[in-house]
């Protein structure tokens, strides 16, 4: 019954399906509070601190508080902004965010997502859209400070995502495929995970990846000692819970991503499919906030030259590397 | 890029960027009015004066007892050596003799100081540029010094502890063994923190090269303390112009080579380790008994005329100028502030740079806007 992709659609299927996106939705909300908790007590831990830990049992609901704070204060809009894209544009940034998630395998079978044959395709065309969002929430704010944020971020989300298009591309050429689960099939098939053969893949992945989710040493666009809040400056209550969420989302996304492609996605011994996916996606997250614990933030004019002459002649060293492999071997 | 605008209705300007005076790294309340073409600073104003209080002029009205606590407010950070400059020129104008033990005690919660300040110095330099931890790891050292100084003067920060003539308080019992118990901790400490921050090549690549001047340059803007010690400027008024006991002591005085972000960083872990030998030395050699205040007069004239000293704060030369007429209240007190003086170089350092660089810079001058406002 949750194979759907097989079955011809009917009402009850749909209304299964309708369910499926809501539960989805409701999860990644939960796993990003939880994320954000997590974070907190494992730096604060990292840093010699307490963290979180007087909203409810150790803390655990003090995100859940902090959301319904942001939720609940005034929605401001500065007077000189431009009011439509100002409005407009935590959507464009959180919507894509959302999408992803929808091919992400989660399981063998593809619960409640869609098992689309151009998984990853889809991941990076949607997450550039994101980048709108950002860039046009940080013109449209009318503020300094958000403008400079905005665009470092659509510099630097631009030109990271060459690289990491071009390290899933040799994943594409080992595996024959874009399909998510096909690929996870076949690191199954050949028995060991794509991080091992694509070395040089995954190691461009990562860094471009955290660059593509401005975190530490990557985070100019917010770097809040050069440019005080970045893109979001401007924005209060909810409308920044939108641009926070995103963030969030796409670290849960991109572990997922990291997970399927180099990691063996849900396959593993022993244990159920969906825990060995979550085990991998944890210590993703894991290895971000260890990053964010001890790097300082690397320097705005060597973030494009780090991507164009290292990162990117890298990728491609990989990719040809594995095409003449493929071709010979 | 101007030829291609040319034909288009595309306008191209400056933007002024105020950086503050409400402002995450400006380490206060300080204003800095940057006209930016894209990221490059084209021109750099600070503006001061937003934590005004009027010390110099305040003093005219108080003994010279009572500015002690004014003292404590300019850098908040090293109170004591401020307290102690302020001391240091009432006894140089009285030709006080200072007892053994206070003498002593004095060199001791100065350098506790001086580590304090610089740790956090070396900290919130951090934290500007993107890392957070260090920051809330230099807390935990700091609240041992804070704490010690906390038992022997009664305050954590702003302290009040000198008075002319000696210390308000002698050592509580068991105090200078806390302290010989903190400084090898310490020394570990200091190892730690070179080994993480020094060797990290996003903060070597951050701060080399970046906001460097030679050292007739420094002397021309009147520099002091580190960032004139950081050109390879030879310049430590405790060695140059040996005050209280530091004669005695055997420390040396580290220079930097290049002038750069980093020297200036680096200077700051170099002088821990320094401060750490003096405390070690002045712990072991301190009298175990002995009057901590000297003989001095009940109401404290100055002589008519004029007196400065000046000593080495944390963050440079410390000066008090005292202009007196004989009464009991200086009729003109100027005070030499390092950060202020520091702080002049700025405009000049940062014409050209990136706004990224701004923060390295000005976090490397390294600041106090108590003291730069007075």
């Amino acid at each position: 019954m949750w194979n759907w992709e097989k079955t011809p659609l009917t009402w009850p299927h749909f209304l299964v399906m309708l369910l499926g996106t809501v539960i989805i939705l409701l999860l990644a909300l939960g796993v990003v509070t939880y994320t954000i908790y997590w974070q907190r007590r494992i730096i604060a831990w990292m840093q010699g601190r307490i963290g979180p830990n007087r909203t409810g049992p150790f803390g655990l609901l003090q995100t859940v508080a902090d959301v319904l704070k942001l939720l609940i204060k005034e929605d401001i809009v500065p007077e000189k902004a431009d009011r439509v894209l100002f409005l407009i544009a935590p959507i464009i940034a959180f919507v894509p965010s959302f999408v992803v998630l929808s091919i992400i395998p989660f399981t063998m079978t593809h619960v409640f997502t869609a098992g689309l044959g151009i998984g990853v395709l889809l991941y990076i065309g949607f997450s550039a859209i994101t980048i709108h969002g950002v860039m046009l929430g940080g013109w449209a704010s009318n503020n300094k400070y958000a403008l400079l944020g905005g665009m470092r971020s659509a510099a630097q989300m631009l030109s990271y995502e060459i690289p990491l298009g071009l390290s899933i591309v040799g994943i594409v050429l080992m595996s024959g495929t874009l399909d998510l689960n096909q690929i996870v099939l076949k690191q199954q098939q050949m028995g060991w995970w794509f991080a091992g053969p694509q070395f040089l893949g995954f190691i461009v992945f990562l860094i471009a990846g955290t660059a593509e989710l401005n975190r530490t040493p990557f985070d100019l666009p917010e770097a809040e000692s050069e440019l005080v809040g970045g893109y979001h400056t401007e924005y209060t209550g909810f409308r920044f819970a939108f641009f926070m969420l995103t963030e969030y989302v796409y670290l849960f996304a991109m572990g997922a991503l990291v997970a399927t492609l180099f990691l063996g996605g849900w396959s593993g011994p022993f244990l159920p499919g969906w825990l060995w996916f979550t085990i991998k996606v944890f210590l993703y997250i894991n290895f971000q906030f260890w990053l964010q614990a001890s790097m300082p933030r690397i320097r705005a004019d060597r973030l494009m030259t780090f991507s164009w002459k290292v990162l990117l002649p890298l990728a491609l060293i990989n990719l040809v590397l594995t095409a003449v492999l493929k071709v010979f071997v | 890029m101007s030829s291609l605008l040319e034909n288009t209705n595309i306008r191209e300007e400056e933007m002024i960027l105020n950086v503050g005076p409400q402002h995450p790294s400006t380490h206060g309340v300080f204003r800095l009015v940057v006209k930016l073409d894209a990221e490059t600073i084209v021109e750099a104003e600070p503006v001061i004066g937003y934590l005004h209080r009027g010390t110099e002029k305040l003093a005219e009205d108080l003994q010279y007892t009572q500015i002690i606590p004014y003292t404590d407010r300019l850098d908040y950070l090293s109170a004591m050596l401020n307290n102690y400059a302020l001391c240091r020129t009432v006894e140089e104008a009285l030709d006080l003799e200072i007892p053994e033990r206070a003498e002593h005690l004095r060199v001791i919660v100065m350098e506790l100081n001086r580590i304090g300040s610089h740790l956090l110095a070396v900290g919130s330099y951090l934290l500007d540029l993107g890392a957070m931890s260090p920051f809330l790891y230099v807390f935990q050292e700091r609240e041992q010094i804070v704490q010690l100084l906390n038992e022997i003067s009664g305050a954590r920060l702003t302290y009040n502890y000198m008075r002319v003539g000696g210390v308000k308080w002698d050592a509580p019992p068991g105090w200078l063994d806390r302290v010989r118990e903190f400084l090898p901790f310490m020394k570990e400490r200091i190892k730690m923190y070179d080994k993480l921050i020094t060797g990290n090549e996003i903060f070597v690549d951050r701060t080399r090269k970046i906001g460097i001047y030679d050292t007739e340059k420094a002397l021309s803007y009147g520099l002091s303390g580190i960032n004139l010690r950081s050109t390879g400027f030879k310049w430590d008024l405790r060695r140059n112009k040996p005050y209280s006991i530091y004669d005695r002591f055997d420390f040396e005085i580290p220079v930097g080579q290049t002038g750069d972000c980093f020297d200036r960083y680096y200077l700051h872990i170099l002088e821990m380790e320094q401060s750490v030998r003096i405390v070690e030395q002045a712990v072991a050699q301190i009298p175990s008994s002995g009057a901590i205040l000297g003989k001095v007069p009940k109401m404290i004239r100055v002589p008519a005329g004029e007196y400065y000293t000046g000593i080495e704060g944390s963050r440079g030369e410390l000066g008090f100028y005292i202009v007196s007429d004989g009464k009991d209240k200086p009729y003109r007190l100027k005070i030499r502030k390092p950060s202020f003086v520091n702080l002049q170089i700025l405009p000049e350092l940062l014409r050209g740079q990136s706004m990224a660089n701004l923060i390295a810079i000005l976090g490397a001058i390294d600041i106090v806007l108590g003291e730069v406002d007075g």
